[in-house]
């Protein structure tokens, strides 16, 4: 059987880890190879970058930065932010991202995924999704890009449909709405985009605690959960998090 | 002395499969030569990407002649994931195409609709065949795959492991010495890391 994959997420700004990261045991906390490092052997599956700088001269040192992880670990490594053109996206394959997020770009010239995903493969092309709860409209979510400042007007649950038609291989889908809260996923917005898609989702956004996480893989019917300060802080391992789900019968990798 | 030959044909990622080698303690070189290929004592074919695009890439290089010399003389292939398919008679994506020739048999995809493609994601692996390779490695141990396609051999004594993904999927091949997985053992951590080093130890 497939299994769910657990995917610790960092946010790196010029070459470090910001958000905070709390490990103890750890020489250097905020260099993004250590803590790769540290959760590969924890167990995680997959392992996700987001530059949240992301500005074109910085971007020399994220590739370094993918290029020392994708030497010190062996596990998917994917890498979103600041990706515009197919040649920042050949850019961090080459370094050694096997996967590239697609967010603000896809949006600005959807042509773009069909382009990276024919060249490169859909397999490595994962297009990320913010999404916000409209207020006078259920279950309707509006896109948002550039990192949650400008509204699209689009709906999230089409547009990730049209995304898997252009070739996206997976949809990385946040809510903008929960992240930060440790409160859960916006379950319905997973369900709604897991139901409507052919390719794996992966939910994010709000997780506080490990329930969270069983919730995101069954009622919302998520392939895949990212989550961030839960592991950075060591409220939980990702080895507890993959107990937990084992012990109510979700498959993961142990 | 091991002369292990990484096959480059412009197909993205194949630092992490030098680097698994390094990790497990053996040297090996990447090249887009064909006479660098004659020289190999042990030869990788990897590959992410499209069938027909990476058969239309070797054949460019002037690698097929190459590649079909070294498996026939039974020297030690591993192919990963594309270096799997390309071994069969025909791959179906983007057009038919003709492979390898190697083994009998089409490259298809998974069902649509019914299942989420490409399949992603850790997934376990059932040993069919007692072999060289597969020593260390536990039945039942998860590795890392994806891919929307897979090698469908029409004689079944090829098959070394299979994996569950809505069917029953043949997940690496074995002829001899000649061994090809649909899944990355570049990226799958311990498991990934002994089935390379048995390769290198053939």
């Amino acid at each position: 059987m497939l299994a769910k994959r657990i995917i610790p997420c960092l946010d790196v700004k010029g070459g470090r880890v910001v958000k905070g990261v709390g490990f103890v045991n750890l020489k250097d906390a905020g260099d993004p190879v250590e803590v790769a490092k540290i959760y590969e052997a924890q167990g995680a599956d997959e392992l996700c970058f987001l530059d949240i700088t992301a500005s074109s001269d910085e971007r020399e040192i994220l590739l370094d930065i993918v290029r020392h992880t994708a030497d010190e670990v062996s596990m998917p490594v994917t890498v979103g932010g600041g990706v515009r053109t197919v040649d920042d996206v050949q850019m961090l394959l080459s370094a050694g991202a096997d996967k590239v997020a697609i967010n603000t770009a896809a949006v600005t010239r959807p042509e773009f995924v069909r382009e990276a995903s024919r060249q490169f493969g859909s397999s490595t092309i994962v297009v990320a999704i913010d999404a916000k709860r409209s207020v006078d409209q259920a279950n309707h979510w509006e896109v948002y890009t550039h990192g949650g400042r400008n509204a699209t007007g689009l709906d999230a649950i089409d547009w990730a449909a049209k995304m898997e038609d252009f070739g996206a291989g997976e949809i990385l889908l946040t809510s903008m709405d929960q992240d930060g809260k440790t409160t859960g996923y916006d379950l319905e917005l997973t369900r709604a985009v897991c139901e409507r898609v052919h390719i794996p989702v992966i939910a994010s956004g709000g997780v506080g605690t490990l329930e969270h996480l069983y919730e995101g893989v069954t009622s919302g019917k998520a392939d895949a959960v990212l989550a961030a300060s839960i592991f950075h802080y060591q409220t939980y391992s990702i080895h507890e998090a993959k107990n937990y789900l084992a012990e109510r019968g979700v498959t993961v990798r142990l | 002395m091991n002369n292990i030959v990484i096959v480059d044909y412009g197909s993205g990622n194949l630092r992490s499969v030098q680097r698994s080698f390094e990790r497990a303690g053996f040297v090996s070189t990447i090249t887009p030569d064909p006479n660098v290929v004659a020289e190999a004592s042990h030869l990788v074919v990897p590959g992410v990407g499209a069938f027909s695009d990476c058969m239309g890439n070797l054949e460019k290089l002037d690698m097929l002649d190459p590649i079909r010399a070294f498996i026939q003389a039974e020297k030690p292939y591993l192919g990963i994931c594309l270096g799997l398919q390309i071994l069969f008679t025909e791959g179906t994506e983007f057009g038919s195409r003709p492979g390898l020739g190697i083994l009998p048999g089409q490259v298809i995809r998974f069902p649509k609709n019914e299942l989420k493609v490409p399949h992603m994601g850790w997934n376990q692996v059932q040993i069919e065949k007692e072999i060289p390779h597969l020593k260390g490695i536990p039945d039942h141990s998860y590795f890392y795959f994806v891919h929307s396609y897979y090698g469908n051999p029409s004689e079944r004594d090829c098959i070394a492991t299979t994996t569950e993904y809505g069917t029953r999927f043949p997940s690496a091949v074995s002829q001899g010495r000649l061994f090809a997985c649909q899944f990355h053992p570049e990226k799958s951590q311990q498991m990934g890391r002994q089935l390379l080093e048995n390769f290198a130890r053939l």
